[in-house]
């Protein structure tokens, strides 16, 4: 075996990730184990400063709900997102969210995040939830506050260590094992209770762009699925599985359209001029009632240009230049116009180098300026977020005070945002049915599981047991693509090509292609059906068994070989559950053609999953769609 | 290839144990070349062009150009990044030149104060009360349907 010393690291309150929601995690969490006297320890796979999905920046926070303006209520929220994932929601987890998520706007902005006001000193609102920022330096403002918090409480943390597997002490968490990708070093983590902070998965399905730009997906290419991998492992329920995210954004940069939809009202129009969601408002028929709210379900709006372009009505365009124009004539006269104009460019160019730095490369090298000339938008490739318009991720405890008579049996079980696993927290994208919580919401439900996570060691104060035996088998289980590539490397000139092993590049293509064309990927035109689906999950057997002959020749290439199994699971985890829900639900996600209707009789309902660790074997269920809030909501809504 | 060092520029960061490109990747792109003492980029179809390597680079030797499957040649989107503030200078390929200056933080590097001088006097473990709050919701109590 690769000869990796071990460290072992013993904690209370063991945090994994370093993002959004691991970093709100961290400052809350600092604040109640220095009360009570506990140690905080975060590890995460790369630098805090830049790590995770807002590594780059962002130029929007997309959830505020400014209870203290008064115009909005917890309530209006829930209703909303709801809607938008089609009915399938878990109302106490996104209350719960949505409760807390200004305070930490609020918080932001003391630590230094500039939100664009106006004159009165109130916030910009992109639209109804959403607000403007200079988010540059976004995450290294929201790690400085959690760096800082762990230092004042006595905590500590790791850098460029990656987590892979969960320890297990009966039906409790008992800590986490990973590497070292700097150094020949094998991490053993113990702890009492444990937040999973690990982020989405990216990179499960083959991209639009496989060269080069294979790189430049939506959400980060570093996201590989370690929560959903993590969770499943340790023997967790998981939840809508089958709820994957597909964005618009601006065509192969993937540059954020929500400011031009949202601020500057641009519509998006056909290459003959139409706009779909004028021309095809009559299959939102199809889709009532959520075909039928304002605003329209995000994958719905999705559905109907796709329509368009699969009746070969492309490209889509996105119509800046008349947005542009037509604001700044509404601006008054012909100087005020050239002002509002040259606001407005700078505000169009913020939006990108703030966040998608790439789509300004794009437009600079394709003389594009926005104010003259439109710009194309498409359908990206599926991602898996239990933030932003996706749902999935563990299934976790909701807080006492947000059940319902009918909630409580079912979505209560002690402990706030905590997995069916005892002492394990999830938070952010590891965390599901409880969308659009995006960089805000995902930082709210850190501090929520920070503090939860801190209340459940003070009340398990004892330090679960771990295997040392296990841990053994693990870590060799773990370094053995060094040791394959060590034996069998030789063999070739070219060690890139050996008939003894696997290199992580190769498996993700392969992944990749079998995803794409069998579970509803770009070229499959995001369709599927059992047939394809049962395909799938022959190909991915198939996969799993060679994930053994996986081989690394340096810590780099292990750190990708365990990214690449962490995706497989994800894609399992996906397979199993499309195939499971046998309707249609979200089409601007994913079609199973031989069911193409939405079944609200039969599946108003989550579906969930788990995978035993014990046997080896998967179990699907149906959990219930249970309301925290009187249902009559819904004809208010329609009317309104 | 999305970020690349330029050779003359590079000086393998010499006076630190590791070159900041390689502390700040994300994605564990950047190495180090111990012979050349120069940096690079180890696998440039999985750079997200998040920029994180260019910003941080002491000696500005590293650049982005764009993805060699799409986007076409000759345009440069270049920032210059202090404390509190961001220019950018974005090159077009028909020479076209536009800059942009946005800031970035309101306050002083390192100073994030994780209470935001918010009161944390209030709450006890058992509640729903966070840290701050209610005080960072700017509200007298927090929510809760009961």
């Amino acid at each position: 075996m690769a000869n990796f010393q071990n460290v072992e690291v013993t904690t209370d309150l063991l945090i994994l990730g370093g993002g959004m929601a691991a970093c709100g995690a961290a400052v809350e969490a600092a604040y109640w184990a220095k009360k009570n006297g506990l140690k905080v320890t975060l590890v995460d796979k790369a630098a805090m400063d830049r790590s995770g999905a807002v590594a780059m920046g962002l130029s929007a926070l997309n959830q505020y709900v400014g209870l203290h303006e008064g115009k909005n209520t917890v309530k209006d929220y829930v209703d909303y997102v709801r809607m938008d994932l089609m009915g399938i929601i878990r109302e106490d987890l996104v209350a719960n969210i949505a409760r807390h998520v200004d305070s930490t706007i609020h918080l932001f902005e003391k630590w230094g995040l500039p939100i664009w006001k106006d004159e009165n000193g109130r916030y910009v609102h992109e639209g109804r939830w959403q607000l403007m920022i200079n988010g540059e330096s976004y995450k290294v403002v929201v790690a400085e506050a959690a760096k800082n918090a762990l230092a004042e409480a006595g905590g500590e943390y790791f850098e460029r260590i990656f987590i892979v597997e969960p320890l297990l002490d009966g039906d409790r968490i008992s800590g986490a094992v990973g590497f070292s990708v700097r150094e020949n070093k094998f991490y053993i983590f113990r702890a009492k209770a444990v937040i999973v902070a690990m982020g989405g998965a990216v990179h499960v399905f083959k991209p639009r762009s496989t060269g080069e730009g294979l790189g430049r997906a939506w959400y980060p290419p570093w996201n590989s699925g370690s929560s959903a991998y993590f969770t499943l492992r340790a023997g967790a329920e998981m939840t809508s599985q089958e709820v994957r995210f597909i964005p618009v954004r601006f065509k192969d940069a993937y540059g954020p359209v929500g400011a031009w939809f949202l601020l500057f009202k641009a519509a998006a129009t056909n290459s003959m001029g139409g706009n779909y969601m004028i021309e095809r408002k009559a299959e939102l028929e199809s889709w009532k009632p959520y075909g039928l709210v304002k605003p329209i379900p995000a994958n719905l709006r999705n559905w109907l240009g796709m329509l368009d372009t699969m009746e070969g009505k492309g490209p889509i365009y996105m119509r800046t230049d008349e947005a542009i124009q037509r604001i700044a004539a509404e601006a008054g006269d012909e100087k005020a116009a050239k002002k509002k104009l040259k606001e407005l460019e700078t505000e169009a160019w913020e939006d990108f180098l703030d966040m998608t730095i790439s789509q300004a490369i794009l437009w600079a090298a394709s003389n594009v300026e926005p104010e003259k000339r439109s710009s194309e938008i498409a359908a990206a490739e599926p991602y898996f977020i239990g933030s932003h318009s996706g749902a999935s991720g563990a299934w976790v405890s909701g807080p006492e005070d947000l059940q319902s008579g009918d909630t409580k049996k079912d979505y209560f079980w002690g402990y706030s945002h905590m997995a069916t696993v005892k002492g394990m927290f999830c938070a952010g994208d590891a965390s599901g049915a409880s969308s659009h919580k995006f960089s805000s919401g995902s930082h709210a439900e850190g501090r929520i599981v920070g503090k939860s996570a801190v209340k459940y060691v003070v009340d398990n104060n004892t330090l679960p047991k771990v295997d040392m035996a296990k841990v053994e088998e693990l870590k060799k289980m773990i370094l053995k693509p060094l040791d394959v590539y060590e034996e069998h490397s030789k063999l070739s000139t070219d060690p890139e090509v050996n008939p003894n092993y696997i290199k992580p590049k190769m498996f993700m293509f392969r992944l990749q292609k079998l995803m794409d064309e069998y579970v509803g990927g770009v070229s499959a035109q995001f369709s599927t059906n059992k047939s394809c689906l049962e395909r799938a999950l022959e190909l991915l057997t198939f996969l799993k068994e060679d994930s053994d002959k996986l081989a690394a020749k340096d810590h780099h290439e292990l750190l990708r070989c365990w990214e690449n199994i962490q995706r497989m699971w994800q894609a399992e985890a996906h397979a199993r559950t499309i195939l499971f829900r046998e309707e249609t639900r979200w089409p601007g996600y994913y079609r199973r053609a031989d069911f193409p209707k939405m079944d609200e009789q039969s599946w108003h309902c989550f579906a969930n999953c788990k995978w035993n660790p014990a046997s080896g074997q998967w179990e699907m269920m149906k959990r219930p769609m249970l309301h925290v809030y009187p249902k009559a909501q819904e004809h208010e809504l329609l009317g309104g | 290839m999305p970020s690349f060092v330029i050779t003359d520029k590079c000086d393998g960061c010499k006076a630190l144990d590791k070159t900041a490109c390689q502390y700040i990747c994300p994605n564990d792109l950047m190495v180090l070349n111990k012979e050349k003492m120069k940096a690079y980029n180890q696998e440039p179809e999985m750079c997200w062009e998040c920029y994180s390597c260019v910003k941080i680079c002491p000696v500005q030797a590293i650049e982005i150009r764009g993805y060699a499957d799409f986007v076409p040649m000759n345009a440069a989107v270049t920032p210059m990044r202090s404390t509190d503030s961001i220019m950018w200078t974005v090159k077009f390929r028909n020479g076209m030149l536009k800059r942009f200056k946005f800031p970035i933080r309101t306050t002083e590097e390192g100073k994030a104060k994780p209470s935001g001088g918010y009161a944390t006097a209030h709450g006890d473990l058992k509640s729903q009360v966070l840290a701050q709050e209610p005080e960072a919701l700017n509200m007298s109590e927090v929510y809760t349907i009961k």
